[in-house]
Protein backbone atom coordinates (compact mmCIF):
# COMPACT_ATOMS: atom_id res chain seq x y z
CA UNK A 1 0.00 0.00 0.00
CA UNK A 2 0.87 3.41 -0.62
CA UNK A 3 2.40 5.38 2.49
CA UNK A 4 0.36 8.36 1.98
CA UNK A 5 -3.49 7.92 1.95
CA UNK A 6 -4.39 8.47 -1.34
CA UNK A 7 -7.31 11.61 -0.95
CA UNK A 8 -10.52 12.64 -3.31
CA UNK A 9 -8.12 15.48 -4.45
CA UNK A 10 -5.58 13.02 -5.52
CA UNK A 11 -8.20 11.14 -7.81
CA UNK A 12 -9.77 14.09 -9.18
CA UNK A 13 -5.96 15.39 -9.83
CA UNK A 14 -4.97 12.14 -11.57
CA UNK A 15 -8.08 11.99 -13.72
CA UNK A 16 -7.50 15.63 -15.56
CA UNK A 17 -3.54 14.72 -15.56
CA UNK A 18 -2.73 16.66 -12.73
CA UNK A 19 -1.01 14.60 -10.70
CA UNK A 20 2.80 14.80 -10.18
CA UNK A 21 4.45 11.81 -11.96
CA UNK A 22 5.76 10.18 -8.62
CA UNK A 23 2.42 10.20 -7.29
CA UNK A 24 0.70 8.25 -10.00
CA UNK A 25 1.87 4.67 -8.93
CA UNK A 26 0.50 5.41 -5.28
CA UNK A 27 -3.08 5.98 -7.59
CA UNK A 28 -2.89 3.43 -9.75
CA UNK A 29 -2.21 0.98 -6.85
CA UNK A 30 -5.04 2.46 -4.71
CA UNK A 31 -7.38 2.10 -7.62
CA UNK A 32 -6.56 -1.56 -8.31
CA UNK A 33 -6.92 -2.10 -4.62
CA UNK A 34 -10.35 -0.62 -4.85
CA UNK A 35 -12.73 -1.37 -7.79
CA UNK A 36 -15.50 0.44 -6.64
CA UNK A 37 -13.29 3.82 -6.80
CA UNK A 38 -11.72 2.78 -9.73
CA UNK A 39 -15.86 2.50 -11.20
CA UNK A 40 -16.18 5.87 -9.66
CA UNK A 41 -13.53 7.51 -11.75
CA UNK A 42 -14.14 5.77 -14.81
CA UNK A 43 -17.86 7.24 -14.79
CA UNK A 44 -16.29 10.94 -14.27
CA UNK A 45 -14.31 9.93 -16.90
CA UNK A 46 -16.98 8.94 -19.43
CA UNK A 47 -18.45 12.39 -18.25
CA UNK A 48 -15.82 15.13 -19.46
CA UNK A 49 -16.19 12.16 -22.63
CA UNK A 50 -19.59 13.09 -22.60
CA UNK A 51 -19.48 16.47 -22.20
CA UNK A 52 -17.15 16.60 -24.79
CA UNK A 53 -19.10 14.90 -27.71
CA UNK A 54 -21.81 16.74 -26.61
CA UNK A 55 -21.00 20.83 -26.95
CA UNK A 56 -17.54 19.89 -28.98
CA UNK A 57 -20.39 20.78 -32.23
CA UNK A 58 -20.54 24.11 -30.72
CA UNK A 59 -17.00 24.78 -32.05
CA UNK A 60 -17.68 23.67 -35.56
CA UNK A 61 -20.49 26.19 -35.82
CA UNK A 62 -20.40 29.42 -37.74
CA UNK A 63 -19.47 32.33 -35.11
CA UNK A 64 -23.01 34.67 -35.34
CA UNK A 65 -22.87 37.89 -36.93
CA UNK A 66 -23.48 39.63 -34.13
CA UNK A 67 -20.44 38.13 -32.12
CA UNK A 68 -17.98 38.89 -34.92
CA UNK A 69 -19.26 42.32 -35.42
CA UNK A 70 -18.34 43.31 -31.79
CA UNK A 71 -14.80 42.50 -32.11
CA UNK A 72 -14.91 44.55 -35.57
CA UNK A 73 -16.18 47.16 -34.23
CA UNK A 74 -15.72 48.96 -30.78
CA UNK A 75 -18.57 48.87 -29.22
CA UNK A 76 -18.96 52.49 -28.01
CA UNK A 77 -19.52 54.91 -30.91
CA UNK A 78 -17.69 58.19 -29.44
CA UNK A 79 -14.58 56.12 -28.97
CA UNK A 80 -15.10 55.15 -32.76
CA UNK A 81 -15.41 58.91 -33.97
CA UNK A 82 -12.56 59.61 -31.83
CA UNK A 83 -10.39 57.17 -33.08
CA UNK A 84 -11.56 57.64 -36.56
CA UNK A 85 -10.89 61.88 -35.91
CA UNK A 86 -7.20 60.72 -35.22
CA UNK A 87 -6.60 58.23 -37.91
CA UNK A 88 -6.92 61.27 -40.18
CA UNK A 89 -5.18 62.97 -38.77
CA UNK A 90 -2.63 60.36 -39.05
CA UNK A 91 -2.75 60.05 -42.42
CA UNK A 92 -2.73 63.59 -42.83
CA UNK A 93 0.82 63.89 -40.86
CA UNK A 94 1.99 60.67 -42.51
CA UNK A 95 1.51 62.27 -46.23
CA UNK A 96 2.51 65.85 -45.21
CA UNK A 97 6.01 63.71 -43.84
CA UNK A 98 6.54 62.00 -47.17
CA UNK A 99 5.68 65.41 -49.13
CA UNK A 100 8.58 67.21 -46.84
CA UNK A 101 10.82 64.74 -47.30
CA UNK A 102 12.10 66.07 -50.65
CA UNK A 103 12.16 69.18 -49.54
CA UNK A 104 13.97 69.09 -46.65
CA UNK A 105 17.49 67.74 -45.72
CA UNK A 106 18.20 63.77 -45.42
CA UNK A 107 17.92 64.04 -41.50
CA UNK A 108 15.23 62.99 -40.33
CA UNK A 109 12.55 65.85 -39.48
CA UNK A 110 12.54 67.27 -36.08
CA UNK A 111 9.66 65.66 -35.38
CA UNK A 112 10.30 62.31 -35.95
CA UNK A 113 13.69 63.15 -34.01
CA UNK A 114 11.29 63.63 -31.17
CA UNK A 115 9.69 60.75 -31.05
CA UNK A 116 12.95 58.75 -31.00
CA UNK A 117 14.82 60.92 -28.67
CA UNK A 118 11.44 60.26 -26.26
CA UNK A 119 11.38 56.32 -26.68
CA UNK A 120 15.24 56.71 -25.73
CA UNK A 121 14.65 58.56 -22.49
CA UNK A 122 11.56 56.15 -22.04
CA UNK A 123 13.60 53.00 -21.97
CA UNK A 124 16.68 54.23 -20.15
CA UNK A 125 14.33 55.85 -17.33
CA UNK A 126 11.29 53.80 -16.89
CA UNK A 127 13.23 50.81 -15.65
CA UNK A 128 14.54 52.72 -12.56
CA UNK A 129 13.34 51.31 -9.74
CA UNK A 130 15.41 54.07 -6.59
CA UNK A 131 15.43 56.89 -9.29
CA UNK A 132 12.63 56.74 -11.78
CA UNK A 133 12.73 60.80 -11.49
CA UNK A 134 14.57 63.63 -10.27
CA UNK A 135 12.10 65.95 -8.85
CA UNK A 136 9.25 63.63 -7.47
CA UNK A 137 5.19 64.32 -7.85
CA UNK A 138 4.95 65.16 -3.88
CA UNK A 139 6.60 69.05 -5.28
CA UNK A 140 5.24 69.32 -8.40
CA UNK A 141 4.92 72.55 -7.90
CA UNK A 142 8.64 73.11 -7.84
CA UNK A 143 8.99 70.72 -10.59
CA UNK A 144 6.69 72.34 -13.29
CA UNK A 145 8.28 75.91 -11.95
CA UNK A 146 11.67 74.33 -12.68
CA UNK A 147 11.36 72.80 -16.15
CA UNK A 148 8.94 75.86 -16.96
CA UNK A 149 12.29 78.27 -16.14
CA UNK A 150 13.98 75.81 -18.54
CA UNK A 151 12.55 74.96 -21.41
CA UNK A 152 11.38 78.89 -21.95
CA UNK A 153 7.83 78.48 -21.44
CA UNK A 154 5.07 77.83 -19.12
CA UNK A 155 5.10 73.79 -19.03
CA UNK A 156 2.60 71.83 -16.99
CA UNK A 157 1.66 68.15 -15.89
CA UNK A 158 -1.28 67.05 -17.09
CA UNK A 159 -3.24 64.81 -14.69
CA UNK A 160 -3.78 61.88 -16.04
CA UNK A 161 -5.46 60.08 -13.30
CA UNK A 162 -9.06 59.47 -15.44
CA UNK A 163 -6.65 56.70 -17.95
CA UNK A 164 -5.62 55.24 -14.40
CA UNK A 165 -2.02 57.36 -14.35
CA UNK A 166 -0.70 58.83 -11.49
CA UNK A 167 2.42 61.02 -11.61
CA UNK A 168 5.25 60.37 -10.20
CA UNK A 169 7.32 63.29 -10.64
CA UNK A 170 10.25 64.51 -13.87
CA UNK A 171 13.34 65.06 -14.99
CA UNK A 172 15.23 67.60 -17.39
CA UNK A 173 16.77 65.94 -20.13
CA UNK A 174 18.97 67.20 -22.90
CA UNK A 175 17.51 67.32 -26.28
CA UNK A 176 18.67 67.72 -29.79
CA UNK A 177 18.27 71.75 -29.67
CA UNK A 178 18.56 72.70 -25.71
CA UNK A 179 17.17 71.02 -22.45
CA UNK A 180 13.56 69.06 -22.88
CA UNK A 181 11.54 67.82 -19.53
CA UNK A 182 10.51 64.21 -19.07
CA UNK A 183 6.88 63.56 -16.90
CA UNK A 184 6.59 60.19 -15.80
CA UNK A 185 3.47 58.44 -14.75
CA UNK A 186 2.60 54.83 -13.37
CA UNK A 187 -0.60 52.84 -12.71
CA UNK A 188 -1.11 50.73 -10.17
CA UNK A 189 0.02 47.79 -11.63
CA UNK A 190 3.32 49.49 -12.26
CA UNK A 191 2.83 50.30 -15.69
CA UNK A 192 4.61 53.68 -16.84
CA UNK A 193 3.91 55.98 -19.12
CA UNK A 194 6.28 59.40 -20.17
CA UNK A 195 5.22 62.57 -21.81
CA UNK A 196 8.51 64.24 -23.19
CA UNK A 197 8.24 67.73 -23.60
CA UNK A 198 10.39 70.46 -25.88
CA UNK A 199 10.78 73.43 -27.76
CA UNK A 200 9.45 73.28 -31.07
CA UNK A 201 11.24 74.69 -34.03
CA UNK A 202 9.49 78.29 -34.61
CA UNK A 203 8.78 77.64 -38.02
CA UNK A 204 6.50 74.76 -36.83
CA UNK A 205 3.56 75.25 -35.40
CA UNK A 206 1.37 72.24 -36.87
CA UNK A 207 -0.87 70.50 -34.74
CA UNK A 208 -1.29 66.75 -35.38
CA UNK A 209 -1.45 63.23 -33.60
CA UNK A 210 1.38 60.80 -35.07
CA UNK A 211 2.08 57.23 -33.92
CA UNK A 212 5.07 55.01 -34.04
CA UNK A 213 6.30 51.84 -32.25
CA UNK A 214 9.49 50.51 -31.88
CA UNK A 215 9.28 46.79 -30.67
CA UNK A 216 6.79 46.77 -27.69
CA UNK A 217 7.34 51.15 -27.31
CA UNK A 218 4.30 53.04 -29.01
CA UNK A 219 4.71 56.66 -29.16
CA UNK A 220 2.12 59.50 -29.90
CA UNK A 221 3.25 62.32 -31.03
CA UNK A 222 2.54 66.12 -31.83
CA UNK A 223 3.37 69.39 -32.34
CA UNK A 224 1.23 72.55 -30.29
CA UNK A 225 2.25 75.59 -30.32
CA UNK A 226 5.78 76.19 -28.96
CA UNK A 227 6.84 72.76 -27.68
CA UNK A 228 6.41 69.64 -28.82
CA UNK A 229 5.14 66.51 -27.05
CA UNK A 230 5.73 63.08 -27.23
CA UNK A 231 3.73 60.27 -24.67
CA UNK A 232 5.71 56.88 -24.31
CA UNK A 233 4.28 53.76 -23.06
CA UNK A 234 4.54 49.80 -23.68
CA UNK A 235 1.02 50.03 -23.23
CA UNK A 236 -1.81 49.23 -26.28
CA UNK A 237 -2.12 51.89 -28.76
CA UNK A 238 -5.37 52.60 -27.80
CA UNK A 239 -5.34 53.05 -24.50
CA UNK A 240 -2.07 54.85 -25.15
CA UNK A 241 -4.18 57.47 -27.70
CA UNK A 242 -6.91 58.05 -24.96
CA UNK A 243 -3.94 59.37 -22.48
CA UNK A 244 -2.47 61.70 -25.42
CA UNK A 245 -5.98 62.52 -25.94
CA UNK A 246 -6.20 63.81 -22.64
CA UNK A 247 -2.82 65.53 -22.81
CA UNK A 248 -3.74 67.47 -25.69
CA UNK A 249 -7.03 68.38 -24.60
CA UNK A 250 -5.37 69.95 -21.26
CA UNK A 251 -3.46 72.13 -23.13
CA UNK A 252 -6.22 73.27 -25.04
CA UNK A 253 -9.40 73.63 -22.84
CA UNK B 1 -8.91 48.10 -32.22
CA UNK B 2 -7.89 46.00 -34.78
CA UNK B 3 -5.52 43.91 -32.96
CA UNK B 4 -7.31 43.95 -30.16
CA UNK B 5 -10.37 42.41 -32.26
CA UNK B 6 -7.95 39.81 -34.00
CA UNK B 7 -6.71 38.51 -30.57
CA UNK B 8 -9.93 38.36 -29.18
CA UNK B 9 -12.08 36.47 -31.79
CA UNK B 10 -10.11 32.95 -32.53
CA UNK B 11 -11.47 32.81 -28.80
CA UNK B 12 -15.35 33.45 -29.51
CA UNK B 13 -15.93 29.35 -30.79
CA UNK B 14 -14.66 28.34 -27.55
CA UNK B 15 -16.49 30.95 -25.05
CA UNK B 16 -19.65 29.62 -27.07
CA UNK B 17 -19.29 26.52 -26.22
CA UNK B 18 -18.44 27.36 -23.10
CA UNK B 19 -21.58 29.26 -22.36
CA UNK B 20 -23.95 27.14 -24.10
CA UNK B 21 -23.08 24.37 -21.94
CA UNK B 22 -23.37 26.97 -18.73
CA UNK B 23 -26.53 28.13 -19.73
CA UNK B 24 -28.17 24.94 -21.87
CA UNK B 25 -29.91 28.04 -23.96
CA UNK B 26 -28.69 29.09 -27.64
CA UNK B 27 -29.90 32.46 -27.28
CA UNK B 28 -28.92 33.49 -23.71
CA UNK B 29 -25.50 31.96 -24.24
CA UNK B 30 -24.72 34.27 -26.91
CA UNK B 31 -26.44 36.97 -25.28
CA UNK B 32 -23.53 36.31 -22.75
CA UNK B 33 -20.41 35.81 -25.27
CA UNK B 34 -21.78 39.26 -26.81
CA UNK B 35 -21.53 40.69 -23.16
CA UNK B 36 -18.55 39.31 -22.25
CA UNK B 37 -16.93 40.39 -25.50
CA UNK B 38 -17.89 43.95 -25.28
CA UNK B 39 -16.66 44.14 -21.68
CA UNK B 40 -13.42 42.77 -22.72
CA UNK B 41 -12.79 45.14 -25.20
CA UNK B 42 -14.17 48.39 -23.03
CA UNK B 43 -11.60 47.05 -20.45
CA UNK B 44 -8.49 45.50 -22.81
CA UNK B 45 -6.34 48.00 -21.27
CA UNK B 46 -6.64 45.54 -18.01
CA UNK B 47 -5.39 43.09 -19.51
CA UNK B 48 -1.50 41.95 -18.92
CA UNK B 49 -0.02 41.24 -21.73
CA UNK B 50 1.52 37.50 -22.49
CA UNK B 51 -0.96 36.58 -19.42
CA UNK B 52 -3.67 34.21 -20.76
CA UNK B 53 -6.44 35.91 -22.40
CA UNK B 54 -8.71 32.70 -22.59
CA UNK B 55 -8.52 32.68 -19.13
CA UNK B 56 -9.26 36.27 -18.56
CA UNK B 57 -12.28 36.29 -20.99
CA UNK B 58 -13.75 33.31 -18.67
CA UNK B 59 -13.08 35.19 -15.72
CA UNK B 60 -14.92 38.10 -17.07
CA UNK B 61 -18.23 35.98 -18.03
CA UNK B 62 -18.24 33.87 -14.81
CA UNK B 63 -18.86 37.97 -13.58
CA UNK B 64 -21.40 38.73 -16.19
CA UNK B 65 -23.08 34.75 -15.55
CA UNK B 66 -23.25 35.28 -11.43
CA UNK B 67 -24.39 38.39 -11.68
CA UNK B 68 -27.07 37.44 -14.35
CA UNK B 69 -28.29 34.43 -11.92
CA UNK B 70 -28.49 37.37 -9.06
CA UNK B 71 -30.26 39.50 -11.02
CA UNK B 72 -32.55 36.73 -12.29
CA UNK B 73 -33.36 35.09 -9.08
CA UNK B 74 -33.15 37.74 -5.70
CA UNK B 75 -32.61 34.35 -3.87
CA UNK B 76 -30.27 32.88 -5.06
CA UNK B 77 -28.33 35.79 -4.18
CA UNK B 78 -26.41 34.56 -0.03
CA UNK B 79 -28.05 31.10 -0.42
CA UNK B 80 -25.06 29.06 0.09
CA UNK B 81 -24.29 25.59 -1.22
CA UNK B 82 -25.77 24.04 1.48
CA UNK B 83 -29.17 25.41 1.28
CA UNK B 84 -29.31 24.76 -2.48
CA UNK B 85 -28.59 21.49 -1.73
CA UNK B 86 -31.21 20.66 0.35
CA UNK B 87 -33.52 22.17 -1.64
CA UNK B 88 -32.62 19.97 -4.49
CA UNK B 89 -32.71 16.96 -2.73
CA UNK B 90 -36.58 17.32 -1.61
CA UNK B 91 -37.55 18.81 -4.99
CA UNK B 92 -37.85 17.60 -8.65
CA UNK B 93 -34.14 16.65 -9.03
CA UNK B 94 -35.17 13.84 -6.60
CA UNK B 95 -35.98 11.91 -9.29
CA UNK B 96 -34.90 8.32 -10.06
CA UNK B 97 -35.30 8.05 -13.73
CA UNK B 98 -32.18 8.26 -15.86
CA UNK B 99 -31.19 11.74 -17.01
CA UNK B 100 -30.00 12.92 -20.40
CA UNK B 101 -26.41 14.81 -20.32
CA UNK B 102 -28.16 17.84 -20.86
CA UNK B 103 -30.92 17.46 -18.18
CA UNK B 104 -28.46 16.32 -15.09
CA UNK B 105 -26.08 19.81 -15.74
CA UNK B 106 -29.33 21.78 -15.12
CA UNK B 107 -30.27 20.71 -12.24
CA UNK B 108 -26.56 21.09 -10.77
CA UNK B 109 -25.71 24.03 -8.57
CA UNK B 110 -24.38 26.81 -10.75
CA UNK B 111 -21.01 26.59 -8.97
CA UNK B 112 -21.06 23.14 -9.43
CA UNK B 113 -22.07 23.61 -13.12
CA UNK B 114 -19.26 26.23 -14.00
CA UNK B 115 -16.16 24.49 -11.90
CA UNK B 116 -17.61 20.89 -13.83
CA UNK B 117 -17.20 22.90 -17.69
CA UNK B 118 -14.35 24.57 -17.44
CA UNK B 119 -12.35 21.60 -15.79
CA UNK B 120 -13.91 18.80 -17.81
CA UNK B 121 -15.07 20.90 -20.83
CA UNK B 122 -12.78 23.44 -21.40
CA UNK B 123 -9.73 21.74 -19.88
CA UNK B 124 -8.25 24.09 -17.69
CA UNK B 125 -5.62 23.56 -14.87
CA UNK B 126 -7.20 23.55 -11.57
CA UNK B 127 -5.54 26.43 -10.48
CA UNK B 128 -6.80 28.18 -13.49
CA UNK B 129 -10.01 27.49 -12.68
CA UNK B 130 -9.95 28.90 -8.90
CA UNK B 131 -8.35 32.13 -10.57
CA UNK B 132 -11.31 32.19 -13.00
CA UNK B 133 -13.74 31.78 -10.49
CA UNK B 134 -11.79 33.56 -7.80
CA UNK B 135 -12.09 30.94 -5.19
CA UNK B 136 -9.31 28.85 -3.43
CA UNK B 137 -8.01 25.47 -4.93
CA UNK B 138 -9.22 23.91 -2.21
CA UNK B 139 -13.04 25.18 -2.79
CA UNK B 140 -12.46 24.14 -6.92
CA UNK B 141 -11.33 20.52 -5.97
CA UNK B 142 -14.26 20.30 -3.40
CA UNK B 143 -16.55 22.04 -5.48
CA UNK B 144 -15.17 19.33 -8.42
CA UNK B 145 -15.86 16.12 -6.07
CA UNK B 146 -19.12 17.43 -5.41
CA UNK B 147 -20.19 18.22 -9.00
CA UNK B 148 -18.84 15.06 -10.28
CA UNK B 149 -20.54 12.69 -7.83
CA UNK B 150 -23.83 14.11 -7.89
CA UNK B 151 -23.63 14.18 -11.87
CA UNK B 152 -22.53 10.76 -11.75
CA UNK B 153 -25.78 9.85 -9.77
CA UNK B 154 -27.92 12.14 -11.62
CA UNK B 155 -27.19 10.21 -15.08
CA UNK B 156 -27.38 7.22 -12.88
CA UNK B 157 -30.72 7.68 -11.50
CA UNK B 158 -29.32 7.48 -8.04
CA UNK B 159 -30.73 9.53 -4.91
CA UNK B 160 -28.34 12.21 -4.05
CA UNK B 161 -26.04 10.92 -1.16
CA UNK B 162 -27.57 11.43 2.09
CA UNK B 163 -24.02 11.30 3.62
CA UNK B 164 -21.32 14.54 2.65
CA UNK B 165 -18.09 13.05 0.53
CA UNK B 166 -15.03 11.93 1.86
CA UNK B 167 -13.08 15.57 3.30
CA UNK B 168 -10.74 17.10 0.90
CA UNK B 169 -7.73 18.24 1.88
Amino acid sequence: MSPIPVTEADLHAFLDGALPEARRGDVEAYLAAHPDEAARLAAYRQQIEGLRARFDTVLEEPVPERLAQVVQLPPRRPALLRVAAVSGWLVVGAAAGWLARGVEAPSPPRTVQIARDAALAHAVYVPEVRHPVEVAADQEEHLVAWLSKRLGGEVRAPQLTAQGFHLVGGRLLPGDAGPAAQFMYQDNSGRRLTLYVRTAATENQETAFRFTQEGGVRVFYWVDGPFGYALTGEIEREPLLRAANAVYAQFNP
Amino acid sequence: MDDLGALIAPQIPRLRRYARALTGERGRADDLVQDTLERALGRFHLWRRGSDLRAWLFTIMHNLFVNQVRTADPLADGADLDTVTVAARGGPADVTDLLDLDAALRRLPDEHREVLLLVGLEQLSHQEAAAVLGVPLGTVMSRLSRARERLRRLMAGEPAPSVSLRVVK
